[in-house]
Parts: C-alpha cells; structure tokens; sequence
C-alpha cells in the first residue's frame, strides 16, 4: 500500500546520529537512514538490539536531534511538527500517571494544550468508548491490567487525533494472546482515525501482521538493511494470521534479520 | 471492585484497632518497668548506694500516677487552673510557632528543590550549604534570630517560626528535590512529545510525582517544627509556650518533679499530634492512588 502523495508524512534524508560524539564514549547509532512514510501507511522498524530501531524513532519524535542529515514529519521540520503536536506516542511501559484517574490520563495532551473541560471530557469518553472501555474511566491505573493500560495509553496518543503514532514496542511487556488480541484492536482503531503508524518491534509476527512495510535495521552501526513489503492488504483478521501470504512474509523478515546477525 | 474496597476500609479499621492496642500495651509495660526499677532499685539503693545509674527516689523518678494525677491538679496553690488545661495553652502556643515554621520551611524547602532541579549551577551551590546548616547547632542561633525579630516589625512568634523552618525546610529539600527528579525517562519523553515547557513538566508530572517523597519529609518536618519551635523558646526566653513551661518546671524541679515530667509527655504528645495530622492529610491527598493505601 505504498501510496505515492506529494507529500509523504514521513520524509528521513541522510540522517545519522552519534552519542557522546567528543568522547571515548561515542557510539554511531545511526548512519545513512533514508526513509519515507507515506500518509496512513503503517511501517514497523525491527532488529536486532542495538541497532538504533527506538533511536530512530525518537529522531522522528524530535526527542533528539540527528548529528546529520534532515527529518521532515508532514512536509516541516521535526521540531515544528512536534511544537504543532503532530504526533502522539506510546511507550513499551504504559506510562500512565499513578496519581491521575484513567479519564484524567486520557486527557493530560487536552489539557496541556489548554483544551475546556467539557471538550476534555466528551474526547475521553469517546477514546474510552474507541479502547472498549467505557467503564473504566473512573478507575485508577493500578485497577487496571497491564493490557488494559496499554490501551488507555494508546487513547491517551489519540485523544488529540494526531496524524502520526509513534510506537515505541507498546506491546514488549503483554502475554502473547492479549498481544495479539491488541494487535488486532489497534488495526481496527487506526483504519478508524486515520492515523500514519511508525511502530518499533522485536516480534517478527507482529510487524508482518500489522504492517504495510517493514523496515529491517542492522546494528552497530545502525542502517536500514531491507524494506519488505507486506502484501496483506487493509482487511487483517484473526484468520490472517493463519494465511499463506503472512507466513510468505514472515519468512522474508526472519530472512533478512538473519542476514544481519539476529538470532531470532 | 467495591467488595475490595469495603474489604480494604475493613482491614485499614482494624488495623488501626491494632495500632492503638500496641501503644497501650507499650505504654502499660512502660509504666510498668518504671514502677518495678524503683521498688527494686529501692532494695538495692539500700544496700549497696551509688550502683545505680538513676537513683530511684521518689524525687527523681515520680511514681507514674503522680505523674498521671498532676495533670488534673492546680497549676499552683489556689489557683483554680488545672496543670493539663495551662499546658493545653502552652501547647496551642507552641503549635502556632510550630505551624507557621512548617509553613515557612516547607516554602523554603520546596523552593530550593525546584531552584537545584532547574539549573545545574545552584545545585552544585546549595548543596554543600545546605548540608551545612543542618550542622549549626540551633541553640546557638535561636538568639541571633530572636534579637532580629526584636529590633524589626517581626516579634517573637515569627522568630521562634523561623528558628523551627530552620530544621524543617532541610527534610522538604532534600526529599523534594529526589521527588522531582524521580519521573521515568519516558514520562518526561511524553511531556516533551505534547511539546510541554519547562513549568507545565514542573505541575502536571514532576510535582504530583514528587508527593510521595514529600510527604515522609512532611512528616519528619512536623515533629522538627515542634522541636525547633519549643528549643527557640527555651533559648530565647519567650513566655506562653511549652519551652517556657519547661524551663519554668524544671527551674522549680525539686518542689513538684513530676510536673516537669507531665510538661515534656504533653511536648510530646504535641509532636504526636501534628505527626498525626500530616499522616491524615497524606492518607487523604494519595487516597486511592497506589494499591498500599
């Protein structure tokens, strides 16, 4: 689904980064990325650890700056794109605010962006509507199990309708069923909103399954090594999972995961 | 989830239930060991004088219901005020002394922990002076303080509250600063994303964030706001509060010991209180937050 627009949500030119570049401790984590998201697409990044996968990123979250090159988020600067809130983000850890009620939670970007309560509090109730968990909004985050607030964070990143989620393995800390189970409800949610998704992964399955394209990084330095294309279409199930094109391609991402060293 | 609840204010109720009982039973084995030592030590002192490290008369150790029945004698002969009403006064006294020191140091304190966090240069700079004025010792400042307050608009009552925000701002500092410096990596990654400045970090994540280090030093600094309220009495000689009604007893020790000995027990229980009351107002702000509480 590699839609060719004018201009691409994601646009990564001969970007690199070192840390600690004056000292002994300098690490390339990065060298030559070019890469370009098309608007609505969903791409994962996988690869081995090291290899600059959550570096890459943040580089597109304006978290950090890259040493070399540019990244473009919906024709603009990283950072102006970050300053207009373009983006929400979900981390492994759900990251909710302990002392915040789940609808709180839900509303801290709202706020934030000086939002009046009882906008604030319809969005929520709709993004708790849209996570399948209407009921909850009262609760406190301990009450919650870690898939669910998993999904709250995820409500969280959208409350505000961003056009791009950056997805840092939101899924790494879940059992593997409710995984899937969430695999499954975030396809439903993002077909929903609309939203472009840069998902980082270390499961094979889960960037096959949710992806249009799969970036494979190698490490040390971090660089892009393949780019597979999913072909699995808009319509992914339960069923899909069991489907001779997802195995296809989940073979072509082992493949080339062993090529750079990964022992999946 | 509401069974939980009512099962959790089950166990909390009978917990406390517990806790009281443990303090009596510590208060009766107290007495107790205290009765024992002087009849013993009695028969001792007797036969072999000066083995002892506190003679057990009845000068030096009260017996404890002289002690428990001071409290509701007069003050004084022919005055119709009973001990434990004066040192009720004493006490609220001192507690406004106290309280405004609280207030006073808990400011300071939470100020300079925001200062540290903000900027790299004053943290390496008020660390090391901080440290150090806990090493002062505070009878030796209490007077200083107390002829500033004399010579300005201040008074003895806002003296006396610095000299007790001079113990209590340290725990609120100190603390605090962790507090607000204890988000993970990734909540503040999150502030950044939503493009939050400095100070909107500072309100929405660092601070609630740094509630749970804070109250331990709210706590700490309360009973430290009675201590520093009570020695700049002492050391300044202001009348009306407990430190004053200690002094005064221990002056007259020799005619009526056990009145001291009721005057240091209601400083304590005065301590006990605002304790107490600082571990309500963290009971009541974190309620429901964590699955301890």
């Amino acid at each position: 689904m590699t839609m060719l627009t004018p201009v691409p949500a994601i646009s990564i030119q001969g970007v690199g980064k070192t840390f600690n570049p004056d000292s002994d401790e300098r690490v390339v984590a990065l060298e030559g990325i070019d890469l370009d998201v098309a608007a609505t697409e969903f791409v994962s990044l996988i690869g081995p650890s090291g290899c600059g996968k959550s570096t890459l990123l943040r580089l597109i979250a304006d978290l950090i700056t890259p040493t070399t090159g540019t990244v473009e988020v919906f024709g603009r600067s990283a950072h102006e794109a970050r300053l207009d809130r373009d983006y929400g983000m979900a981390f492994q850890s759900a990251g909710l605010f302990s002392w915040r009620k789940v609808a709180r939670n839900i509303e801290l970007p709202l706020e934030l962006m000086g939002w009046s309560k009882a906008d604030r509090e319809a969005r929520s109730a709709e993004m708790l509507e849209l996570v399948q968990l209407p009921e909850f909004g009262n609760h406190y985050p301990w009450q919650l199990s870690g898939g669910m607030q998993q999904r709250v964070a995820i409500a969280r990143a959208l409350s505000f309708k961003p056009r791009l989620l950056l997805m840092d393995e939101p899924f790494g800390a879940l059992d593997e069923m409710t995984r899937e189970h969430m695999q499954n409800e975030l396809l439903d949610l993002v077909a929903e909103v609309g939203t472009t998704v840069v998902f980082v992964t270390h499961s094979i399955s889960e960037a096959t399954f949710l992806s249009d394209r799969v970036v494979v990084l190698s490490p040390r330095p971090g660089r892009i090594h393949a780019i597979i294309d999913v072909p699995l279409g808009d319509r992914r199930t339960e069923d899909t999972r069991e489907d001779e094109t997802f195995f296809k391609s989940t073979t072509e991402v082992r493949e080339a995961l062993r090529q750079v060293g990964a022992s999946a | 989830m509401v069974a939980a609840a009512a099962q959790r204010r089950e166990t909390a109720g009978r917990r406390r239930i517990q806790t009281g009982l443990a303090v009596a039973g510590a208060l009766v084995v107290f007495s107790t060991l205290w009765e024992v030592y002087k009849l013993l030590g009695g028969i001792i002192d007797d036969r072999w004088p000066d083995i002892l490290p506190v003679r057990p008369d009845n000068l030096t150790m009260p017996h404890v219901w002289e002690i428990a029945g001071s409290f509701i004698e007069p003050v004084q002969r022919g005055r119709s005020e009973i001990l434990a009403m004066s040192l009720l006064k004493a006490a609220g006294f001192t507690l406004i002394e106290a309280g405004l020191g609280f207030l006073i140091g808990t400011v300071v304190g939470l100020g300079l922990a925001v200062l540290m966090l903000r900027s790299f240069w004053l943290d390496r700079a008020l660390v090391p002076w901080i440290n150090i004025s806990q090493t002062v010792p505070l009878i030796a400042l209490a007077p200083i303080v107390v002829t500033w307050g004399r010579t300005t608009f201040l008074g003895d009552t806002v003296s006396v509250a610095l000299i007790a925000a001079y113990l209590t701002f340290f725990p609120v500092a100190v603390n605090g600063l962790a507090g607000l410096k204890s988000p993970a990596p990734e909540a503040l990654e999150l502030m950044r994303s939503y493009a939050a400045g400095w100070s909107k970090t500072l309100f929405a994540l660092r601070l609630p964030a740094a509630r749970p280090y804070l109250f331990p030093a709210f706590k700490l600094a309360a009973t430290l706001s009675v201590v520093g309220a009570i020695v700049g009495e002492i050391s300044a000689g202001i009348r009306g509060g407990l430190g004053r009604v200690i002094l005064d007893y221990a002056g007259r020790y020799t005619t009526g010991p056990e009145k001291l000995y009721a005057a240091v027990i209601a400083a304590a229980l005065l301590g006990l209180f605002v304790f107490g009351m600082a571990n309500l107002a963290e009971a009541r702000i974190l309620r429901g937050e964590n699955q301890e509480s």
